[in-house]
């Protein structure tokens, strides 16, 4: 199917002139909290890119019925309720990886990208659209969570997705895993990071003040 | 004596910022100054102490695996937790919606210069982080719940206020132009992380 250039800016423009995490700054809390290894970062992407997708699509169907006062509370819910089917088929299929993810499958719900898109886009556009632009923030964020989950875990463990990588001949001649980069704030200093290389790439997001 | 411990390590230890990272998106979009960061940063404590012990009430007695034996001993193999997730939040939503109208009717002053970040609170993640933290820890009673939520209040709002005074200070740096703005925020952010990570072999 081809994509005409409107949908394709819904899907594609949050990978990178719009994405949520480092452009928009939603949906930071769980970006940096799950990264110390590549596999809960690449579930809980994949668990962020079907959760906004679905809720973008219930919400966008909903639109014209959801009084506008209780909105946020119907949100909530709907986003609630796909997060605890997430979490129930986590727990059933893939258990030491939701225990590692402990407590961000269920910020999930407070996770700000998914109230924003379900204010700023799927209340005014119809489901179809809504599904795309769900779909590209998802994936916005998680090919961050997926960059910075590569690095920590390469550097700070030396493996990836568990099988060792780096060669024992670099042990055997001194080299030693980087025991920073297993601790939370280093993944902060990674985002910045790519936020400096992202912005020195895109003159335009640059900020006139600090 | 237990829950003063307590409080302190939520405050200084489990700094629910620096060592768990709930919350960062309101704590980087409203850190550009001391006085709304402070307001916000008591916004969230007040929701904080007033929903973790009604959600703590919920956990243990109705939704916990045989929370309901009170109604009787049928009651007893229930368990409804997979309903967690959404009572939590519905509690949070609606308790932040129920304290912004408290506020706008009896102390509009107030209601004015916290406005916009009342109902932000309701997706603060650090307020849903505190209640699925309370339901991981087991806590033993209703006061030592509502001890972590004060500490984690009250560590979240020294956090802001810290990142906020330090970006007032920041304004007539040097930064290099990509870095401008929100990078420069993730790097002191960072480098305070790592200065209360001096905190973490304190057993209190």
């Amino acid at each position: 199917m081809a994509l005409s250039s409107k949908t394709k800016a819904v899907l594609l423009g949050p990978l990178n002139k719009n994405n949520p995490v480092i452009v928009q700054v939603l949906g930071i809390c769980s970006a940096l909290a799950v990264t110390s290894k590549l596999e809960p970062s690449i579930v809980m992407a994949v668990a962020v890119v079907l959760v906004t997708a679905f809720a973008n699509v219930i919400i966008s169907l909903l639109r014209k019925s959801i009084p506008n006062r209780i909105r946020i509370i119907v949100q909530l819910v709907v986003v609630a309720s796909l997060v605890t089917i997430v979490s129930e088929v986590l727990k059933a299929f893939a258990y030491d990886v939701n225990k590692q993810l402990s407590v961000f499958v269920g910020l999930i719900v407070t996770n700000c990208i998914l109230m924003g898109r379900l204010e700023a886009f799927a209340l005014g556009n119809g489901p179809w659209p809504s599904f795309l632009d769900g779909i590209g923030n998802g994936l916005g964020y998680g090919w961050i969570l997926v960059v910075v989950g590569f690095f920590r875990e390469l550097l700070g463990s030396g493996t990836l997705l568990g099988y060792q990588v780096i060669p024992q001949v670099l042990y055997d001649a001194g080299y030693q895993n980087n025991g920073l980069m297993m601790l939370a704030p280093m993944a902060i200093l990674l985002v910045a990071c790519i936020i400096w290389v992202h912005r020195s790439r895109n003159k335009e997001l640059q900020e006139e003040t600090n | 004596m237990e829950a003063i411990s307590l409080i302190v390590r939520s405050i200084f230890v489990d700094n629910m910022i620096f060592a768990y990272f709930l919350g960062m998106c309101s704590f980087l979009a409203v850190s550009k100054n001391v006085k709304t960061a402070l307001g916000l940063g008591i916004a969230v404590t007040f929701v904080l102490v007033l929903t973790l012990p009604i959600n703590y009430m919920l956990e243990n007695y109705v939704l916990k695996a045989g929370a309901l034996q009170w109604l009787g001993e049928e009651y007893a193999g229930v368990d409804l937790s997979v309903f967690s997730l959404i009572v939590f939040i519905a509690i949070i939503a609606s308790f932040v919606q129920l304290v912004e109208m408290v506020i706008e009717r009896f102390s509009p002053s107030l209601y004015n210069s916290l406005g916009i970040f009342l109902p932000l609170i309701a997706v603060n993640c650090s307020i849903l982080g505190g209640s699925l933290f309370m339901q991981q820890r087991e806590f033993a009673n209703v006061g030592m719940a509502t001890a972590y939520g004060f500490g984690s209040g009250i560590g979240w709002l020294l956090a802001i206020v810290g990142l906020a005074a330090i970006r007032e200070k920041l304004e007539y740096s040097h930064v290099p132009r990509p870095l401008k703005g929100l990078g420069i925020t993730f790097i002191i952010t960072a480098l305070m992380a790592i200065g209360f990570m001096s905190f973490s072999g304190i057993d209190i």
